[in-house]
């Protein structure tokens, strides 16, 4: 048998082509305008290129009064949620290649909280009810000398989804309930009350029921599963509502 | 999202038909004759698709109210919850298929 000897080329990948993407920007100043307005800009991207990639190219190349928040760049630190072609996302995970960009992306500042400036709104009403179900452990037994406080991986399963929020207020600022009623302490509030609650080393799940039972609380939700579809982190965050809401009418949290 | 708005416009739409209904029922104080003549000025095409319509947002909203009920106190409820969505259109649609072409047959032949 003769072994054809075969003229290989290096296989070089065909360069990235990039394109222009036009991104259309909800622009707001408090110090200038009276109503915020959209704004168009042309970028040349990559298909591998994300939302934030873009906006840092405006902000470094055209405008750089442009106004956003993002720390991590990684999706883990919550920073950059915005609304993006009407789709609550975090910038930093959304990659251009994923969008349709024979049209404009319209990118927006998430709905419901008061808008500060371009895409930053104020946090503070979303920390606030975080902080009302009190997102931290209670646990009033003492653990045997020189030990921990032991959870079985059973019992560690039973909150693993929500211990992954980022509390990036994608879920909560695309809940219709709370645009219409701010007071309502929003699905972010409750996932992280639900991490707390099915926590076997806590002790004060009962409490946190309480809370979540009145009148802007778990029973404000309407099911429509807007904060399901928008969590970066993909937690099942109307199952976990719908698990405080059995919890709030049985009693029961284990 | 879409299940909620329509869950929403058929509710309110309900509601306002409750108002016309209280109405008409208050009319019995005035007699039977009375209350037959009121009733009987719905005897035309016109309110025959108004009562089509009724009947649609009734079954809708009766059919998604027992899908919200299965998610909120169902322990699989969410994870289902699309697929309920569809059975809950396919469900619409057949009763609908049903019930539209004898209540039009009546609402435009009826008075003639």
């Amino acid at each position: 048998m003769s072994t054809a000897t075969q003229e290989t080329e290096p296989v070089t990948p065909a360069p990235l082509q990039s394109f222009t993407v036009t991104l259309i920007i909800r622009r707001y100043d408090p110090e200038v305008d009276q109503e915020p307005h959209w704004q168009d800009f042309d970028v040349e991207l990559f298909p591998t290129d994300r939302i934030l990639d873009a906006l840092h190219k405006i902000k470094w190349e055209q405008d750089g009064s442009l106004t956003f928040r993002r720390s991590c760049a990684h999706g883990v630190c919550g920073s950059d949620a915005m609304r993006i072609n009407g789709r609550n996302r975090l910038a930093c995970k959304t990659l251009i290649k994923d969008l349709d960009v024979t049209k404009p992306i319209y990118v927006e500042a998430i709905k419901g909280l008061p808008l500060e400036k371009d895409l930053i709104v104020n946090m503070d009403p979303f920390f606030e009810s975080y902080r009302e179900v009190q997102p931290f452990l209670q646990a009033h037994h003492e653990p045997e000398p020189g030990r921990e406080r032991l959870q079985s991986p059973t019992d560690r399963e039973r909150f693993d989804d929500t211990t992954k929020c980022i509390l990036c207020a994608a879920c909560t600022s695309s809940c219709p309930v709370f645009w219409t009623d701010g007071q309502y302490f929003g699905p972010a509030a409750i996932v992280n009350a639900h991490r707390f609650i099915f926590d076997s080393r806590d002790d004060e799940a009962q409490v946190r029921l309480d809370i979540l039972n009145d009148k802007e609380g778990v029973w404000r939700c309407r099911t429509t599963f807007n904060c399901t579809e928008a969590c970066p982190r993909g937690i099942q965050i109307t199952q976990a509502i719908a698990e405080v809401k059995q919890a709030v009418i049985t009693g029961r949290v284990r | 999202m879409w299940s909620w708005v329509l869950h929403r416009i058929t509710g309110v739409a309900i509601f306002f038909f409750l108002l016309v209904h209280i109405l008409d029922s208050v009319v019995l104080n005035f007699g039977p004759d009375a209350y037959d003549r009121v009733i009987g000025t719905y005897k035309n095409p016109v309110l025959g698709l108004g009562e089509a319509a009724l009947v649609a947002a009734i079954v809708f909203h009766a059919l998604n109210g027992i899908r919200i009920i299965l998610i909120d106190l169902w322990s699989k409820g969410t994870r289902y919850q699309r697929a309920m969505f569809w059975i809950v259109v396919i469900l619409w649609a057949v009763l609908m298929a049903g019930f539209l072409p004898v209540h039009l047959h009546n609402a435009f032949t009826e008075g003639q």
